[in-house]
């Protein structure tokens, strides 16, 4: 399955919790400029695998590497694997091996952001602060640790002049440039969703992994959540990991679905293979698989 | 709403509240303040009863309790019912703006303070004034805008702050003594000492949070405090520091010698110079607090700490160090407490581990949180009401008259600091200012409301 346009690859990924194993042996790859959506039943163990690439939970077992700049980078993988280091920077493309970074090395270095499923905003902060907070490595530099800062030097507050245009430009994106100064908490929930997604893009991610970004919203709202993903993938030519149970948002989006249940990988393909796969279908029917045709006349599938 | 409301007042439940009210009073009162034990002129132990001093305690109680059930709560619930959706944000808007219409009289106003008490109370009385108020005060503005930083911004809740304070003023007795330094080199040293030990604190306690980051800030506090006490070779243990060199103006000592302040700028000696120059001192170094504190939180580290309140794990999933976050936190609050240690031992001339107990950690942590966490001007109101108003206790000798010449007001500090407490809670349980201030904005500068932001809970 693997090929040089990869931008992940997740191999052999084990996790167990104590005596349970919340994913088996999973592998699968998502590719540059696509939207590859993870789906499955409820515990399938799907944020599992979420938190293993973007560095929340240590893998017990499997590789998860990530390639970004040029695709001749994954020549280097086994080099990398076998040398103590967590990351290859290049001029010519960089590699990074999520499973041994720490979580916000995974978001600082490797530029994989997340969204969550029960959505985590600075609450008490404007949606603007939101936006800053999430720029904080560049704005970090900007105020050389602080000292520039406090002076006000010009370094400084031209990188924060250019923050807050950044910001400006995901929230005219997101629609939410009139509601910029009050508290992100205040927001209604829709509203919210998409000011975690615009947060996540300000940290200038390679992937974006979201977290069943069309829980709770209504159609209209994930019509529009759909248009905002393909417009990420290809205006901003970042590619896209998701979780999602709408199968609306899936089917309309996604050009890779893999299906995972019980942490097994069951299926892996085009969004029209998955649909008409017998072991998927069965899997969210609930039952065998020789057992589906029956159960699907008498639901009327 | 034009239609009127009228309250319900419930006479009998009022009545009902009072009579407990007093009940309790009398019930705890009794044994604490009815009874006193003297030594009589036999030398043996005798019981006192003081029957005044208690009826009037009670029936305080009994008349307050009536007066919330039958005029406060009524008034409170007719302005509520009147007060049309949204109010409560213009209010705090409206707060908000006084607040910074005050900042300017309040700067005007602590400059020309030593002024002031010597035009008031005359060259003699002043002295008390500006030392016991107003550096006193000064000093614990300080502390509490230094512990902002960690409990108001970043929301881990320290109850060991008074360590940094304690290595603040210890660095200064020990290096002064041992080589002499002078102050001004000493204040950079002690600042960086106790962040040092901020940073060394916070190490350990990285992982924990809440109640159990409480804990162990407490517990690093006491073990400071006990290292004072047993290093006896070099801190001298419970007898302290003492004839610490005292700070000079910029190396013109204030004493009655020919080369003293009074004598180089022709005028006649007096100890209040060294006083007034302490306090202009000790502003000075409040206000460096306060310029740095509000200066980084408009910075990307300070809404760094401010986000790390509100979502640790949202934090690190935007690439935020959330380990070197809490631990420059510390590292800053710690170091101005060392500051501030460092001048508390110049004033005094004497340090000892009495000064660095729990109480004192507990004051500034109360301050803090009754100042409303995170709002640098809240936290001066509460340092100017909790500290001023124990120093005013010692004022308050029409007492006696009343209550006879054994009644000692200072005693009844810990009565009524509690009572403060409690009335805080129940009226302002967020702190006198808990609205919050953006760090940026794009169209216009809204004041966040209480209800939205986050507070620290470790």
């Amino acid at each position: 399955m693997s090929t040089p346009d990869d931008i992940l690859r997740v191999e052999h990924l084990t996790m167990r919790f104590g005596g349970l194993v919340a994913v088996h042996d999973l592998s699968f790859t998502a590719r540059h400029r696509e939207i590859t959506a993870l789906i499955g039943p409820n515990g399938a163990g799907k944020t599992t695998v979420f938190n293993c690439i973007t560095g929340f939970y240590k893998p017990t077992e499997g590789r998860i590497a990530l390639q970004s700049g040029a695709p001749a980078a994954w020549h280097r993988l086994d080099a990398l694997t076998d040398s103590p280091k967590q990351k290859d920077v290049r001029d010519d493309g960089a590699l990074f091996l999520l499973e041994r970074m720490a979580d916000h090395d995974v978001a600082k270095y490797a530029r994989v952001a997340r969204t969550f499923q029960n959505i985590r905003l600075f609450r008490g902060m404007t949606v603007l602060e939101n936006l800053l907070v999430a720029q904080h490595k560049p704005l970090m530099q900007a105020s050389g640790f602080s000292i520039f800062g406090i002076l006000g030097l010009p370094p400084f507050r031209n990188a924060e002049a250019n923050a807050i245009d950044k910001a400006v430009e995901w929230l005219e994106i997101v629609n939410l440039v009139d509601r910029a100064d009050d508290p992100a908490g205040d927001l209604p929930y829709g509203d919210q969703r998409r000011l975690e997604i615009a947060r996540a893009m300000c940290t200038d991610p390679v992937l974006l992994c979201l977290d069943e970004p069309a829980a709770g919203l209504n159609p209209r709202e994930s019509a529009e959540l759909s248009e905002l993903l393909i417009a990420i993938r290809d205006q901003y030519k970042t590619s896209i990991l998701l979780i999602e149970h709408d199968m609306s948002v899936v089917m309309q989006i996604s050009d890779h679905v893999v299906v995972l249940d019980y942490g097994v990988k069951i299926s892996d393909g085009t969004r029209d293979y998955v649909k008409n796969d017998p072991n998927v279908i069965a899997a969210y029917l609930g039952v065998e698989q020789d057992e589906v045709e029956a159960v699907a006349t008498e639901v009327g599938l | 709403m034009t239609e009127k409301v009228q309250p319900r007042i419930d006479i009998l439940r009022g009545l009902k509240d009072a009579l407990l009210a007093g009940l309790v009073t009398l019930g705890v009162l009794l044994p604490l303040i009815g009874l006193q034990t003297t030594v009589n002129i036999r030398n043996e132990l005798i019981l006192e009863d003081r029957p005044i001093l208690l009826a009037a305690m009670v029936t305080s109680v009994v008349v307050i309790s009536l007066l919330v059930s039958f005029v406060f709560r009524p008034l409170s619930q007719r302005r509520a019912a009147v007060r049309p959706e949204g109010a409560s944000l213009k209010a705090a808007q409206r707060r908000a703006t006084i607040a910074k219409y005050t900042m300017p009289f309040a700067l005007g106003f602590a400059f020309l303070y030593p002024l002031v008490a010597i035009q008031l109370a005359g060259w003699q009385g002043s002295v008390k004034w500006i030392d016991n108020f107003g550096i006193q005060i000064l000093i614990y503005i300080m502390l509490g805008w230094g512990l902002n930083v960690v409990v108001g911004l970043a929301g881990l809740l320290d109850l060991g702050y008074v360590a940094f304070y304690a290595v603040g003023a210890y660095s200064y007795a020990l290096l002064s003594q041992a080589f002499g330094f002078s102050f001004w080199v000493l204040l950079p040293l002690a600042g960086i000492l106790a962040a040092f030990w901020g940073i060394l604190l916070g190490f350990p306690v990285l992982r924990l949070r809440g109640d159990y980051l409480a804990i162990v800030t407490l517990a690093f506090g006491e073990i400071i405090r006990l290292v004072l006490i047993n290093w006896v070779p070099v801190t001298g243990g419970y007898a302290g520091i003492s004839s610490i060199p005292r700070p000079t103006f910029f190396g013109i000592p204030f004493t009655a010698n020919e080369d003293g302040f009074a004598a180089v700028f022709g005028l006649e000696f007096s100890p209040l110079y060294r006083t007034i120059f302490l306090y202009y001192l000790i502003l000075c170094l409040a206000l460096l607090t306060a310029f740095v504190t509000m200066r980084l939180r408009r910075l990307p580290i300070g809404r760094a700490w401010e986000a790390l309140r509100e979502d640790e794990i949202a934090c690190r999933a935007l690439g935020i160090n959330t380990t070197n976050t809490k631990l420059s936190a510390f590292a800053i609050g710690a170091m101005f407490g060392g500051f501030a240690g460092s001048f508390f031992a110049a004033r005094q001339g004497f340090i000892s581990p009495e000064s660095f107990t729990f109480m004192e950690s507990a004051m500034i942590v109360a301050i803090v949180v009754l100042g409303g966490m995170g709002s640098a001007f809240g936290v001066a109101i509460a340092a100017i009401f909790m500290i001023g108003g124990t120093e005013y206790l010692r004022e308050l000798d029409f007492l006696k008259t009343i209550f006879g010449s054994e009644f000692d007001p200072t005693q009844y500090r810990m009565l009524l600091f509690g009572a403060a407490m409690v009335l805080i809670m129940i009226w302002k349980p967020r702190g006198l200012i808990s609205t919050r201030d953006p760090t940026a904005f794009l169209h216009e500068r809204k004041t966040i409301a209480a209800k939205f932001v986050k507070e620290g809970r470790g």
